[in-house]
């Protein structure tokens, strides 16, 4: 790695101690890193460990879970070892996050302002009307043409594509270096969706943040990320450049995402779909997580884990089929 | 928001007409009139009738009812029939002063304990202390109001001494700060006797209210922005889960009136309860309507009252 990294997380396990002695690997050995200003897609279905991967960055894992091992140095900081009390300086100022579900992630009985001028006095130490000041900047940046008035607006009286704008808003509004966006458009109408990715990736140009962006959506992927990490079951299972995903996708996994999504050139009566389920993470099969629906299994396979190994420059395939 | 509560007072003017009919047209109802129980039934009939007609009560039953609403607008409710000569309005005016220390000090207590210990039981979910608090919750709900208050008047009155068992004051002629505490001793026992099942009550409600609140998305979101726990849970949680809280409240002005009537007997405390059961039994006909609709008032207001806080406290309410 020539380029300094900005976030460089080391064998993560997140887990969660359920009732009756069972472990949920949620989150199972995960190692990647995000450079500035780079955009990184964490893909993967519902339950494979990408959600939990994001907040565990963000140390906001509540009970029963637990952040078993490994590291998360984030601007050279091991982010594991910090109290409670030290993370609170690192989120919202260093690491802004926004959230899937813009109908409940603001507080229902706070202004917009009263929301966004909180963060600015908590982080940036400035005065209210400083701060008054520089919350209207931020909704105007973000594209609330009537930005004084939305600062006395309650979140319910916006739409769910506005209040993800507050949101952002608010994410942004300490210049974090790394911006974690966990699903932010899936909730959304699909004409929102694209206004909202636009505006992030204009926001992460205009503050050169890196954006950890969390997603089920390979077209997504496909337009804004620049490097991209398939998961599956707690694990990384590929990881490369976005065009070498859709190019020269290696893992059976990634190929059956692919083929079940619709293409422009080749006409098929039925989208491909990858058969099962994903496993429940207290009970993942032994050997490969996928071995169950991938249909290249071999023996092998429901023996031993493979590793997640460097097959090309810059491609990484945690399967047997490329070794 | 005014527009809201403008409203809200409007719709209060019928309902309190409703209740007014309710009062008059549930005694109208009940068989014997206010002779029925204390008349020898030797008495000649001639002169019964008079007595009825110098009461009003051979009148037609519209006319009766507009002579008593006229009064009542005004203040006048007539007279009692036990006490007599003494006004119905004199005698609930002494009594309601009683009634409305020992309601507020009840809440005053509802409120200190409960929401404070309802908070930490959230914040602290299956912990010893948690545990202990919903043992509480129990015994305080299971309890009946009579028999705590009769073992709380032989713990601490009459074992320990710590606390006068009865009545409002220890001696007339009591003044100023002497006068103040000597109150506040003797409202100790029955507001605590009243207040058990309300805190039991609103502890269990605020504890899973906080809880809820603490899982929500806002939360999470507050904590990602790097609030401090301080401001997560004082300003982010609180705010929202006391909304119910606030909406329960009001209706609790009615359980205390009506709590009110049992632990008033059980301390021999001069309140408007105690004046009711003894207007209930000596068929004090005036005097029974007359707490009737006071008591029917108070409990309209006191939800008139909970929704203006609700509009307040939750912009959500406010545009409906």
């Amino acid at each position: 790695m020539t380029q300094k990294t900005l976030l460089d997380v080391k064998g993560l396990k997140t887990y969660f101690y359920l009732e009756g002695k069972k472990v949920a690997k949620a989150v199972d050995g995960v190692d990647f890193s995000v450079s500035p200003g780079e955009t990184v897609a964490l893909v993967g279905e519902s339950g494979s460990g990408k959600s939990i991967t994001s907040l565990s960055i963000m140390k906001l894992i509540n009970k029963p879970g637990k952040i078993e091992n490994g590291q998360i140095l984030f601007d050279g900081k091991d982010l594991v070892g910090l109290t409670d009390k030290q993370m609170t300086n690192i989120r919202g100022r260093e690491i802004g996050m926004i959230f899937q579900e813009p109908m409940t992630a603001l507080n229902p009985v706070f202004t917009i302002g009263n929301q966004i001028k909180e963060t600015l006095i908590r982080h940036k130490k400035i005065s209210k009307a400083e701060a008054e000041r520089k919350a209207i900047e931020l909704l105007k940046l973000v594209g609330f043409p009537r930005a004084e008035e939305t600062m006395k607006e309650y979140p319910h009286q916006l739409s769910g594509g506005m209040r993800q704008r507050a949101m952002i808003a608010i994410a942004i509004s300490c210049d974090p270096k790394l911006l974690i966006a966990d699903e932010p458009t899936t909730a959304l109408d699909v004409t929102i969706q694209a206004q909202i990715l636009d505006l992030m990736d204009e926001m992460k140009k205009k503050f050169n943040m890196a954006v950890l962006l969390i997603t089920h959506d390979l077209g997504v992927v496909a337009e804004y990320a620049d490097k991209v990490m398939v998961m599956y079951g707690g694990q990384i299972v590929e990881e490369t450049k976005v065009e070498e995903l859709f190019l020269n996708p290696k893992h059976p996994y990634t190929t059956g995402l692919l083929e079940s999504l619709p293409s422009l050139e080749k006409e098929v009566d039925r989208l491909g779909a990858i058969k099962g389920m994903v496993p429940a993470a207290h009970s993942f099969p032994v050997g490969c997580r996928f071995s169950d629906r991938c249909p290249h299994a071999m023996d092998k396979c429901r023996e031993k884990n493979p590793e997640l190994r460097e097959v090309e420059p810059g491609h990484k395939v945690r399967c047997y089929l490329y070794e | 928001m005014y527009q809201y509560i403008i409203r809200r007072v409007l719709v209060f003017i019928p309902m309190l007409f409703v209740l007014t009919i309710l009062c008059f047209g549930l005694i109208k109802a009940a068989p014997g009139d206010p002779f029925s129980s204390r008349l020898d039934p030797k008495i000649n009939p001639e002169v019964y009738e008079k007595q009825r007609e110098a009461l009003g009560l051979n009148d037609p039953i519209h006319i009766q009812y507009l002579n008593w609403v006229k009064g009542a607008i005004r203040g006048d409710f007539g007279e009692s029939m036990i006490f007599k000569g003494r006004a119905v309005s004199d005698l609930i005016g002494e009594r309601l002063e009683n009634t409305l220390y020992l309601g507020l000090m009840t809440l005053f207590i509802t409120v200190v304990v409960s929401i404070p210990i309802g908070i930490y039981s959230a914040r602290h979910p299956y912990t010893p202390l948690d545990y202990g608090a919903t043992a509480f919750g129990f015994f305080g709900l299971a309890t009946p109001n009579f028999f705590f208050g009769l073992v709380a008047i032989y713990i601490f009155s009459i074992t320990l001494g710590w606390l006068p068992a009865q009545g409002t004051v220890t001696r007339p002629g009591m003044e100023g700060f002497e006068l103040f505490i000597d109150k506040i001793r003797h409202l100790i026992l029955p507001s605590l006797t009243l207040g058990l099942a309300g805190t039991a009550t609103y502890m269990r409600y605020m504890r899973s209210e906080v809880l809820d609140v603490l899982g929500s998305d806002y939360i999470r979101t507050a904590r990602a922005k790097g609030m401090t726990e301080r401001s997560v849970l004082y300003k982010h949680t609180l705010r929202n889960a006391l909304i119910p809280i606030i909406t329960l409240l009001g209706f609790e002005v009615g359980t205390l009136l009506a709590g009110a009537v049992i632990t008033e007997g059980v301390f021999q405390f001069p309140g408007l309860g105690r004046l009711f059961l003894q207007s209930i039994g000596n068929r004090d006909y005036p005097t029974i309507m007359a707490i009737n609709l006071m008591l029917g008032f108070l409990v309209l207001l006191g939800n008139l009252l909970a929704d203006i806080f609700y509009s307040i406290v939750d912009p959500r309410i406010r545009y409906d």
